[in-house]
């Protein structure tokens, strides 16, 4: 099952903490589709993905839009 | 088997607090980060809106301090209790609205309490004896502790030999022995730390990774409460106040015009909610209207967007005005002169 989530607008580090959050709500293996807008979300999502023990499945920019797949990790933070 | 202690540290994204991370870890303490988001830190939301900065390397020095040591960190947003903080701080103001010294108790509480719900030991700062005017002195140093409720759990290994030992000093669980006794405003002996860990690209923020010890940025703080009649503010306020040119031209209202493509983007998305204004017949940018705009203040508002439009040497400029209910108004005015914008008008 693929979540979504809106973090457009959002401002550095806002769209960090909304996946935070909600990847605290979910469990392993689990992905989340994100939506942002802040062009320093492509370097800190995964930054906060790697450290946290998540995946970075996909990461795309069109339009000035970023769209990252993220899958929930084993041992992450919750 | 000795059982595996573990630490909190305090993350700001500079040198100290990654040293001081660094210092615990080497002792073989298991160490998460925690990085507060007061609506205030510098980084982040400023790279995002100016297209000049978009070029500049975009990273949360947090997030990267703790991928350099290899630990987890913890972001939490404290937007809202930290109000209290920065309206009403119970030890007043540094040199702007910055109110470090409650800033850090409310911190070091906040630290307190994660601790305590996720089974950690102790806390870790990056705090210096008289590195900070305010909130690193040896007295205030010791409000921190007392205000904050951490008692003997906070531990600053930049500096602990030059304090009393604490918690996990005395119980051995790290070698007091091995912690520094740095004092005062050099940076060298943290310079030369990080050269022996091998640390290399740190940020160096010098005290500047919070708008509120910004002159600029304070004066537009104080200026919103003195024109809203109360120390409030909403985390769409605090961001408006970093983008583009703020004028005061009446008690009642206020300008604020996107300098560049980028901050003009930005205001976009906040537009519905504001009345707002741009040049039609000429190039110009987009402005949000701060306050309440009488029929007299129309004209005087389009008169100023026309200024900083690419028509401000034409005889007459075409000023597009929208309410907030969506209502159109078209404006045919001379811009301003240079000398009729008046200085004190600049916030």
């Amino acid at each position: 099952m693929t979540r979504q989530l809106d973090a457009r607008r959002l401002l550095c580090p806002l769209p960090v903490i909304r996946v935070q959050d909600r990847v605290r709500e979910m469990k392993a293996g689990e992905r989340l589709e994100v939506f942002c807008t802040d062009p320093g979300a492509a370097s800190d999502i995964p930054a906060w993905c790697r450290i946290n023990g998540h995946r970075v499945l996909e990461l795309k920019e069109e339009r000035g839009e970023l769209r990252i797949l993220i899958q929930v990790g084993e041992e992450g933070v919750r | 088997m000795t059982q595996q202690r573990k630490a909190l540290a305090l993350i700001s994204g500079g040198l100290d607090s990654m040293l001081a991370a660094r210092v615990v870890m080497e002792q073989g303490i298991h160490v998460e980060g925690v990085n507060f988001y007061t609506g205030f830190c510098v980084e982040g939301h400023t790279h995002a809106i100016r297209k000049r900065d978009r070029d500049k390397p975009k990273r949360n020095n947090a997030l990267w301090v703790a991928e350099q040591l290899g630990i987890k960190l913890h972001i939490i947003d404290v937007t809202e209790p930290y109000k209290r903080v920065v309206i009403n701080p119970k030890h007043g103001y540094g040199a702007n609205l910055n109110p470090c010294l409650d800033c850090k108790c409310f911190m070091v509480g906040r630290a307190v309490e994660w601790i305590e719900a996720h089974g950690f030991d102790f806390i870790v700062t990056g705090e210096v004896i008289g590195q900070r005017p305010m909130s690193q002195r040896r007295d205030t140093m010791q409000v921190v502790v007392r205000e904050s409720g951490v008692g003997d759990r906070l531990l600053r290994p930049l500096c602990a030999k030059n304090l009393p030992p604490t918690l996990p000093e005395r119980e051995g669980w790290v070698d007091r022995e091995r912690l520094y006794d740095f004092s005062g405003r050099s940076r060298k002996p943290q310079m030369a730390l990080a050269e022996r860990f091998g640390l290399s690209d740190y940020a160096q923020p010098a005290g500047g990774c919070c708008f509120l010890t910004d002159e600029a940025y304070s004066r537009r703080l104080a200026d919103l409460w003195e024109a809203r009649g109360e120390r409030e503010y909403e985390l769409d306020d605090i961001m408006l106040l970093k983008v583009g040119r703020h004028l005061r031209p009446r008690p009642h209202f206020k300008l604020i015009i996107g300098r560049e493509e980028g901050e003009n983007n930005f205001l976009e998305g906040y537009r519905r909610r504001f009345v707002h204004l741009r040049t039609v017949s000429h190039p110009g940018p987009l402005t949000l209207i701060d306050g309440e705009l009488g029929p007299q203040d129309r004209e005087l508002a389009a008169r100023i967007v026309a200024r900083f439009s690419g028509g401000r040497e034409a005889a007459e400029v075409e000023v597009q005005l929208v309410d907030r209910e969506g209502t159109e108004q078209r404006l045919r005015v001379a811009p301003m002169s240079v000398d009729e914008v008046k200085r004190e008008w600049y916030l």
